[in-house]
């Protein structure tokens, strides 16, 4: 149990550099999720953390200590990696003590803690097995083990679930969650599923190449994305995004011209800008009766999931639009579908990322 | 047991018909089996023929000793030829003396009769027969059970010590990252070229200088480095995930149980392939013992085999019994690591 603190920390690969200045504070017991593209350098920034990997400039904190310089040996953390990493020469046993006879315990205090642990994971039947009799969600539950076996400050994940089937990856999410509500560990977890993401963290750090984007709850990043990018990566489907010409509107507020529609309603900004982007979830926009509908798109095809309908469609001049309704809808390809927006779920970003407004609109 | 023997080894394509790459097959394989046991069949065979047979032109394929007969009248046992006689007979006589191209001959069915027989006219009468002798007559003068002790000591000595050196150095070399890696690596494969006789007066006056001369330290060490051994350890373990490396290290392992506990036990394919090799060159090394080891109790088999030749005269008989005494040591090894290999392939699989 332990906090964590980086300062200013930056990784180069040669004259590449790929994560610019991280800072970044997690305190005891907390768990934050990692989230990001591919390439976009949580996995190295785990690493720096764990101390597989040096960092080039910056400060890493562990309960006030910098451990720029101690190595991944004496951090005191463990770490689950996505290829579980399981010795394939030891049973699971061994997988799991192994980490504890390098330091030497006591053989009893050994089997007692891997006995505790088999059993929280339901491996207990497994205990004498090599990792390759085992299945998936076996295997990464042995990589859990030996994490927990070890009582470490904090618990890494590497794309832990990454490897696992849906169906189980989904089981696993849920007892991940028992596990740190049982714990109550410190836990780093990285994944670049958003799905994981909202439903494991506490706090949700959104990294894009090697810059830190937001920190915040995950709906905190859901309901107020800083940026564009954020915004788009933090929900699905993702978040529309349209690009819109402005026209102040004196007093009464700015209107957006969409394409080669004009909204019928007006937004509030201090600045006027030329463009900007218009940001709408697929759940705020809502099929309309013909009278009151801001836009007329065209479904290009429709997802039907029972519960929930997803629609794709089509409006002159700007990018598909994703459209999400409750509950079945008779709609079908190449129909006519009045949209309107919800006004106060709009969000507002300048042209080059920045946001400038959450709940921006306003009545008519 | 037996029916599953023979459904593995007449296995065919589909189970009913012969196809023509069932033919091919078996011809190819025949042939293999031909051109790489054929040399040891033929030198087993060999090992146990008589020695005025092994000089015989053309040699015959199966070790064969001529048949004598008791005949009235002659102390000693005849030899027995079968003769071509002047009317066409062929009869089976036994020869008495021979004098120029004539023989003197006589019927073991009338010992009275007497016969001059010219001796384009006449074969021996031969069967099937193994002397034995190669193998007893050596086996008591020569100090086989020595050498074998010393070739054993040199090669599971050499052996281990070199699967420690070169895995330690393979290690090294793959799981850490420096600079200067590939250049050490180039350097190490670089040696390969430099056969031993160029090295070999500068070897031997370090193991002069060391007091290794006459003792089995003085064969086993010199060689326990070997640059194929490096490479070969070096690449395998280089397809040893670099996860299971840092899960090790977050572990809290230190290097010396990556190594041990780790590394070593996931490279035992590759460990056995080496080890195979080891045994091979080690058994089979003659030059650079026969430089270090002057006194017959130090002797290894391979220089014990060598006695046998002398400067004049060879004991083709004895060299040959004794050379297949020395394959069956290895031989029996190996067929016990091949299996080990097998099973060492399947069992490291990760997924």
């Amino acid at each position: 149990m332990a906090d964590l603190e980086l300062q200013n920390v930056t990784k180069s690969f040669g004259d590449v550099r790929v994560i610019h200045g991280a800072d970044l504070k997690i305190a005891d017991g907390e768990f934050v999720v990692l989230v990001g593209p591919s390439g976009c350098g949580k996995s190295t920034l785990l690493r720096m953390i764990a101390g597989l990997e040096p960092a080039t400039s910056g400060d890493i904190r562990i309960d006030d200590e910098t451990v720029n310089h101690v190595p991944a040996s004496d951090r005191g953390l463990a770490m689950v990696f996505q290829s579980y990493a399981l010795y394939p020469h030891m049973s699971v046993y061994k997988n799991m003590a192994f980490g504890l006879e390098n330091t030497r315990m006591d053989r009893a205090e050994i089997k007692r803690r891997v006995g505790n642990a088999a059993e929280m994971l339901r491996l207990t039947d497994y205990l004498h097995r090599r990792p390759k009799a085992l299945s998936g969600g076996q295997r990464q539950r042995v990589a859990i083990g030996r994490a927990i076996v070890r009582d470490p400050k904090i618990f890494l994940f590497d794309e832990p679930l990454s490897n696992l089937d849906a169906e189980l990856r989904v089981s696993m999410r849920k007892e991940l969650a028992a596990l740190h509500a049982d714990l109550g560990g410190t836990m780093i977890y990285v994944t670049h599923d958003q799905v994981e993401a909202m439903t494991l963290a506490d706090r949700i750090v959104v990294l894009n190449e090697g810059r830190i984007e937001q920190i915040g709850s995950p709906l905190d990043l859901y309901n107020r994305p800083v940026n564009q990018f954020v915004a788009g990566f933090i929900g699905s489907p993702r978040m529309n995004l349209w690009e819109c010409r402005t026209e102040s509107n004196g007093d009464a507020g700015i209107r957006l011209h969409a394409g080669s529609n004009a909204l019928p309603f007006t937004v509030e900004l201090d600045q006027v800008p030329d463009r900007l982007v218009l940001g709408v979830r697929p759940e705020n926009i809502e099929v309309a009766d013909s009278g009151d509908a801001d836009l007329v798109a065209t479904v290009a095809f429709s997802e039907q999931l029972g519960g929930e309908t997803y629609f794709y469609c089509d409006i002159d001049g700007l990018p598909q639009i994703t459209v999400h309704q409750l509950g079945q809808r008779p709609i079908t390809r190449g129909q006519a579908l009045p949209l309107r927006l919800q006004r106060d779920q709009l969000h507002l970003f300048d042209v080059a990322g920045p946001v400038l407004k959450h709940r921006a609109g306003s009545a008519e | 047991m037996m029916s599953r023997i023979a459904s593995f080894v007449l296995r065919r394509r589909n189970r009913r018909k012969l196809h023509w790459t069932d033919v091919f097959t078996y011809v190819y394989l025949f042939l293999g089996v031909a051109l790489m046991f054929g040399p040891v069949v033929w030198l087993v065979l060999s090992s146990f023929k008589t020695q005025a047979a092994l000089q015989e032109f053309p040699p015959t394929f199966l070790p064969l000793g001529q048949i004598s007969a008791e005949v009235d009248g002659f102390e000693d046992p005849l030899p027995l030829y079968s003769v071509t006689m002047a009317d066409g007979t062929v009869r089976e006589l036994a020869q008495i003396r021979r004098i120029g191209i004539m023989a003197q001959m006589v019927d073991p069915a009338n010992p009275q009769e007497k016969l001059q027989i010219p001796i384009a006219g006449r074969e021996p009468v031969r069967e099937f027969r193994l002397a034995i002798e190669n193998y007893t007559k050596p086996l008591q003068q020569f100090s086989f059970f020595r050498f074998l002790r010393n070739s054993v000591v040199v090669t599971v000595g050499a052996t281990i010590i070199t699967l420690l050196i070169n895995s330690m150095a393979a290690f090294g070399l793959s799981i850490y990252e420096f600079r200067g890696r590939n250049l050490t690596l180039g350097f190490i494969i670089g040696t390969l070229m430099i056969p031993i006789t160029v090295i070999l007066v500068p070897v031997f006056l370090v193991v002069t200088e060391l007091g290794m001369v006459n003792s089995l330290w003085g064969v086993i060490l010199p060689g326990a480095a070997t640059p194929t051994g490096v490479f070969l350890l070096r690449q395998y373990m280089l397809t040893i995930p670099r996860d299971l490396i840092d899960a090790a290290r977050m572990d809290k392992a230190s290097e010396w149980s990556i190594y041990w506990r780790v590394v070593m036990p996931l490279s035992m394919p590759a460990l056995a392939v080496l080890a195979i090799f080891s045994v091979m060159w080690r058994w089979n090394e003659f030059l650079w013992p026969l430089v270090v080891l002057t006194r017959n109790e130090v002797y290894t088999l391979q220089l014990g085999l060598n006695a046998f030749q002398g400067e004049l005269q060879v004991q083709w008989h004895f060299v040959l019994a004794m050379t297949v005494v020395t394959l069956l040591p290895v031989t029996i090894v190996f067929a016990f690591l091949q299996r080990f290999i097998t099973t060492g392939i399947a069992s490291s699989g990760m997924k």
